[in-house]
């Protein structure tokens, strides 16, 4: 492969290799993986084909309506599987589809109204992907964590409750773990970018020729504007999430085993 | 009476664990007894609404708790749990979280002296205490929302023979000093009878009897 970005399905195809390596150690070590690592790269050829169809007639029509459609579909996508994370969330549908869609919105609406994007289909695209994709990472990991800790800690917050406390009062400190596991992941490689990886739109730029220094910039703004998504995302879902978990009266619906 | 149960049903899980109980508890000391898996926790729960029944009605001082605010009731009718559950923090961090739900202000000090605790565990952190200890800041964090009942469920079945007497101490001397009410769950009837004015008998999710301690226990 040169500089150009121009790939071909055999240099596709070589990189499986790596792929056939990975299902060999999992066999070997009986991690158990190999069906889970075939579904994913079958479902990765075929998703990705079918969106970069799907991206190239938005980039045809140029139109934003298009575009809105597109990102509402991942937001739909993103809290269906978000919610497979968050099984033992109660309802916990509803309240991924609006932390998604608002974390969305609002960084999409801001990136373009401080004129850091133009709005159009060719940045507001990926970088839309990118931030529900993102987010719907962070919300599930945060109510993953909320799942687990209203049913494990469920004595002590019966105990706060029965204070006087109200619902919020009492589920605080368990919303600031779930909230800290949803971003931690994104704050961390934030914090070592650069030093012990490259993110994947800076090495693309350079793969594809661009000038360093505005691959950098790119990027920069990219790891800010998920920093944000990934903080509302996960604020949101947690903060609509957590009383399913009690009744009107603050009371805990799965109160703890005697 | 402090507390009227009528008829009360609760089921959890698809178990009943209360049917039809009725029963009576009265200002002063009540002992609920009965052995395990009687209901008796979870009699206590409905007491302060952190479980409300499936059918019958739990009267506090005459009225239906349904119709008192929630809140409101269990800063008046406090309940200290079983087993330990402390906040995150030091044991005064969990004192004044208490008493800011009970919109009062906190001193630490006083608390864990009525507590029996000195002031100066007030910054020991409450995960590295003993059981006892924790059981004991249970207690004071509990006293912060200045309860007028106080439910204890089995507050000394985690304890030796010498915490346990400590801690029942404590409380003789809490009803003494601050006219509180006290509904102690247990099912040790030697503790029902050192501690209580009456008591109520329940087993099976079924109030079995109820009267006057030196009735209901001394006499069998």
């Amino acid at each position: 492969m040169t500089s150009s970005i121009d790939v071909t399905l055999g240099e596709v195809a070589a990189s499986l290799v790596l792929v056939a390596l990975a299902v060999v150690l999992s066999f070997w070590r009986r991690a158990d993986l190999e069906k889970d690592i075939g579904i994913a790269v079958v479902r990765s050829v075929i998703q990705l084909t079918a969106i970069g169809y799907v991206i190239q007639a938005i980039f045809d029509e140029d139109s934003l309506a298009l575009v809105f459609v597109l990102i509402a579909v991942m937001v739909v996508f993103g809290a269906v599987q978000a919610r497979q994370r968050a099984k033992r969330v109660p309802h916990s549908f509803v309240p991924l589809l609006i932390s998604l869609a608002v974390a969305g919105g609002a960084t999409l609406g801001l990136v373009v109204a401080l004129g850091i994007f133009e709005p159009e289909p060719q940045f507001l695209v990926p970088v839309g992907g990118m931030v529900v994709g993102n987010s719907m990472t962070s919300a599930a990991v945060a109510l993953n964590r909320l799942g687990d800790e209203m049913s494990d800690r469920a004595r002590e917050i019966e105990a706060t409750l029965a204070l006087g406390a109200t619902s919020t009062q009492a589920a605080l400190p368990t919303l600031r773990r779930s909230l800290r596991s949803g971003t931690i992941a994104l704050v961390d490689s934030t914090k070592t970018t650069g030093l012990i990886f490259f993110p994947g739109t800076m090495v693309g730029m350079l793969l594809a020729g661009a000038d360093p220094t505005d691959a950098v910039r790119l990027q920069l703004i990219l790891l800010y504007v998920l920093l944000g998504a990934v903080a509302i995302a996960a604020l949101l879902a947690t903060t609509l999430a957590y009383r399913n978990f009690f009744t009107p009266a603050h009371q805990l619906r799965e109160p703890p085993a005697p | 009476m402090l507390f009227d149960l009528e008829d009360v049903d609760y089921s959890r899980a698809g178990a009943r664990v209360l049917h039809g109980l009725n029963a009576g508890l009265r200002e002063g000391a009540t002992c609920v007894a009965g052995p395990s898996g009687s209901g008796k926790s979870t009699l206590l729960r409905l007491l302060n609404r952190l479980a409300d029944p499936d059918s019958g009605r739990v009267l506090y001082r005459g009225g239906d708790v349904r119709d008192r605010d929630p809140l409101e009731l269990r800063r008046e009718v406090c309940l200290v749990p079983q087993l330990p559950a402390l906040l995150e923090g030091t044991v005064r961090d969990n004192i004044e979280f208490a008493a800011h739900c009970g919109h009062e202000d906190a001193d630490a000090d006083r608390l864990l002296e009525l507590a029996g605790l000195d002031g100066s565990f007030a910054d020991r952190d409450a995960a590295k205490l003993s059981v006892g200890e924790q059981q004991r800041a249970m207690l004071a964090r509990a006293l912060a929302v200045q309860p007028q009942v106080l439910l204890l469920d089995e507050p000394t079945s985690a304890l030796d023979e010498s915490a346990r007497d400590a801690i029942e101490a404590t409380l003789t001397d809490l009803r003494r000093r601050l006219d509180i009410s006290l509904v102690l769950v247990t099912h040790d009837l030697a503790q029902a009878r050192r501690m209580a004015d009456w008591v109520v008998r329940i087993d099976g999710g079924r109030a079995t009897s109820q009267g006057p301690v030196e009735q209901e226990l001394t006499a069998r």
